[in-house]
C-alpha cells in the first residue's frame, strides 16, 4: 500500500502527522503491555525464588499453612490434565476438521460450525458449574469412585474448551492445501479416505501442529473451570490412577489462595512465582506455535 | 474403444476399499457428533433447571438472606459496568494497533515484535492477567479493588483478539480502494477513515463484540481486581468494588453452602443468554454484511 499522496495542505500534513504517531503508539504498546505483565510478574514473584531455596521450591508439598511451598505436585497436576485433555481433543478436533472440511455437506456445515463458535463463546465458569454439578456425579455413579471431581473429569471439560480453536486452526489448515493435490490423488486411484489420510492431512501436518500448541496452550493456562472440577487436592499425580483423583493445578492454585493471603508474605510471593512459570510456559508454547504460523506466512503460504 | 477412458472393472480390493472409506466416514461423523451433543446437551441442561429460577424479581432485584434469596442485579449492573469499561480502554487500542499494522507497518523486526507481542498476549493465562492487575493497577497505582482495576486488566487481555480481528477485516478490503482515494487526491488517512473503514466496519464490529462477550464472562482475572463476594448494592463510581454475573456464579456454587440449585442453575442460564446473544448479534452482522458486501 505505499501510495503516496499527491498536494496536501499543512493541515492535512499535520492531522496525517497526528494520526499515523496515534496509531503506531497503539500498536506498539502491545510489546509495551507484554513487558508491563512480565515486569510486575517478576517485581512480586521474584521475592520467592530468592527466599525459598529451589530444592525446596520444587518440593514434592504444597502446604501453605506450614510455610512449606513445593510446586511439584502443582506442576505436575497441570501437564497431566494438559495432556489428557489434548489426548481427548486431538482424535476429536482433527476428525470434526477434516469432516467439516472434506466430507460434510454444506447444510452438515452450516449446523456445525455455529455450534462450535457458541462452545468458544461460552464463559468457562458456566461449564465448570455444569462439570461440577452434572458430569462429575454422572462421573462418579459410572467409574464407581468416591468423588467425580477428578483429573479425568477435568481434562475433559477442558477437552471441550481447547476444542474450538483447535477445529478452526486445523480447518485452516486443511483448507490451505491447494486442490490439485487431491486432484491428484483421487487421479491416481485413491479413494477420498485415502487422499485425506495419506495425502491432504500431512500436507497440512504443520497447521495441525499448530492447532496442537494453542489447544495445549489453553488448556494449561485455563483456570475457572479446572478449579471447578478437578477437587483441587495438592497431591503428587505420578501414577495413572491418579486420573480418577482429585487433583490440582498451578492456575487453580492461584485463582483459590490469592484471596486470602497477606500481601508481600511469602505465600504471595509463591503465587507470584507460580504466575510467573506460567508465563513462561505459555509464551513458549505460544511461540512455537507462531513460528510454525509465521513460516507458513513467508513461504506464502501453500495455495 | 479409442478415445474413451475405461474404468477399471470393481475388484475385491477396491471394493474393501470403498468398504474402509464408508466406515471411515462413519467414524468422522460420530467424532463431530461426540463434539457437538454434549454442547447441546450443556445448553439444554441449563435452560431446563435454570428457567424456573428466571422472574423479575430475580433479574431486577437485590440479592437477599446472604444471596440464598432475592435477584442478581447487581451482578448483571457490575458485569455491563466492567464490559463498558473494558470497550472504553480496548477499542481505541485495538482498532489503532490493528490500523497500525494493516495500513501503515512495513514488514520490519519491531512490525515482527509487535506480532509476536499480540499472539503472547493472547496465550497468557487469564489467572496471570489477574495477577497482573493486582500487582499493577490495585496495588502500585492505588486503584483498589475497583471496576477500574479490572476493566483496564480485561481491556489489556481482551487486544489480541480485537487487532486481530480488526486488522484481518482492514485486510479484506482491496488495496484498489485506496489507490482510487489517492489517486483522487485524498491523504492515506482520508482514504483510510472515509473508504477503508467504512468497508471493514463489520469485521471490526464482529470482532469486538466477540472480544468483549469473552472479557464479560471472564472470572479469573476480576477474581483480584473487582469482584465483590457479596455487595448488595449498586456500584456508584469507578472506583467501587461490584458483584459480576461470571464471579457471582462461582461464589454460589462453591463458596456457600446450602446455596438452592435453583439460583444457581437460573443465575448460568443469565449469563449464558447475555454471552450467547452477543454471540448471535456478531455472527448475525458478520453474515449480512458479507452477503451485502459487492466486492
Amino acid at each position: 500500500m505505499a501510495v503516496t499522496s499527491g498536494r496536501s495542505t499543512a493541515g492535512s500534513r499535520w492531522s496525517e502527522f497526528v494520526v499515523e504517531s496515534l496509531v503506531r503508539v497503539a500498536g506498539f504498546s502491545t510489546i509495551g503491555f507484554v513487558l508491563l505483565i512480565f515486569l510486575f510478574l517478576a517485581r512480586e514473584g521474584v521475592p520467592f525464588f530468592l527466599d525459598i531455596p529451589l530444592s525446596e521450591a520444587f518440593g514434592q508439598f504444597w502446604y501453605p499453612t506450614f510455610d512449606i511451598y513445593g510446586t511439584l505436585p502443582l506442576i505436575l497436576g497441570s501437564i497431566m490434565v494438559t495432556i489428557t485433555s489434548v489426548a481427548i481433543a486431538l482424535p476429536l478436533g482433527l476428525a470434526t476438521a477434516v469432516f467439516v472440511r472434506e466430507v460434510a455437506p454444506s447444510w452438515a456445515r452450516d449446523i456445525l460450525k455455529p455450534l462450535i463458535e457458541v462452545l468458544a463463546g461460552i464463559p468457562s465458569v458456566v461449564l465448570g458449574f455444569f462439570g461440577m454439578t452434572l458430569l462429575a456425579p454422572a462421573m462418579r455413579e459410572v467409574l464407581g469412585i468416591p468423588t467425580g471431581l477428578t483429573a479425568f473429569t477435568g481434562s475433559l471439560v477442558l477437552a471441550y474448551m481447547a476444542l474450538p480453536t483447535m477445529i478452526s486452526v486445523a480447518e485452516d489448515a486443511l483448507d490451505a492445501v491447494p486442490k490439485s493435490y487431491r486432484d491428484a490423488s483421487l487421479a491416481m486411484g485413491a479413494t477420498q479416505w485415502q487422499t485425506i489420510w495419506r495425502v491432504v492431512v500431512p500436507a497440512a501436518k504443520s497447521g495441525i501442529l499448530t492447532a496442537v500448541m494453542l489447544g495445549m496452550g489453553r488448556a494449561i493456562g485455563e483456570t475457572m473451570a479446572v478449579m471447578m472440577v478437578t477437587g483441587n487436592a495438592g497431591r503428587m499425580p505420578l501414577s495413572l490412577d491418579s486420573l480418577i483423583r482429585p487433583v490440582r493445578t498451578m492456575t487453580a492454585t492461584i485463582a483459590a489462595e490469592m484471596g486470602e493471603v497477606a500481601q508481600g508474605s511469602t505465600h504471595y510471593h509463591a503465587l507470584f512465582g507460580i504466575g510467573i512459570a506460567l508465563f513462561v510456559i505459555t509464551f513458549m508454547i505460544n511461540l512455537a506455535a507462531a513460528s510454525a504460523i509465521f513460516q507458513k506466512r513467508r513461504r506464502g503460504g501453500l495455495r | 474403444m479409442f478415445g474413451a477412458v475405461r474404468v477399471q472393472p470393481a475388484n475385491a480390493g477396491s471394493a474393501r476399499r470403498y468398504l474402509v472409506q464408508r466406515l471411515g466416514f462413519g467414524l468422522l461423523i460420530l467424532a463431530a457428533l461426540a463434539v457437538v451433543i454434549p454442547i447441546l446437551f450443556v445448553i439444554g441442561a441449563i435452560v431446563v433447571r435454570g428457567l424456573p429460577a428466571i422472574s423479575l424479581e430475580f433479574i431486577f432485584g437485590m440479592p437477599r438472606e446472604g444471596m440464598k434469596a432475592g435477584g442478581i442485579w447487581p451482578a448483571i449492573v457490575g458485569t455491563v459496568l466492567l464490559t463498558l469499561g473494558t470497550a472504553l480502554v480496548a477499542i481505541p487500542i485495538g482498532v489503532g494497533g490493528a490500523i497500525y499494522l494493516a495500513e501503515y507497518a512495513k514488514d520490519t523486526p519491531l512490525t515482527r515484535a509487535i506480532r509476536l507481542a499480540i499472539v503472547n498476549l493472547a496465550g497468557i493465562p487469564s489467572v496471570v492477567y489477574g495477577l497482573f492487575g493486582l500487582g499493577l493497577f490495585v496495588l502500585f497505582l492505588g486503584f483498589g479493588t475497583s471496576i477500574v482495576a479490572g476493566a483496564l486488566t480485561l481491556a489489556i487481555m481482551t487486544l489480541p483478539v480485537i487487532i486481530s480481528t480488526a486488522e484481518e477485516a482492514l485486510r479484506a478490503v482491496p488495496v484498489e480502494f485506496r489507490t482510487v482515494s489517492a489517486s483522487l487526491g485524498g491523504t492515506r488517512w482520508q482514504g483510510i477513515r472515509n473508504i477503508v473503514l467504512p468497508q471493514a466496519l463489520p469485521g471490526i464490529i464482529t470482532g469486538v463484540i466477540l472480544g468483549l462477550l469473552r472479557a464479560g464472562g471472564e472470572t479469573a482475572p476480576i477474581l483480584f481486581t473487582v469482584a465483590a463476594f457479596y455487595l448488595p448494592r449498586l456500584p456508584q463510581s469507578p472506583l467501587d468494588q461490584t458483584m459480576t454475573l461470571p464471579y457471582h456464579l462461582y461464589v454460589i456454587s462453591t463458596q456457600v453452602p446450602g446455596m438452592p440449585l435453583e439460583i444457581q442453575y437460573g443465575t448460568a442460564l443469565v449469563l449464558l443468554v447475555l454471552v450467547l446473544s452477543l454471540n448471535l448479534l456478531a455472527s448475525w452482522i458478520r453474515g449480512y454484511y458479507r452477503r451485502k458486501r459487492q466486492w
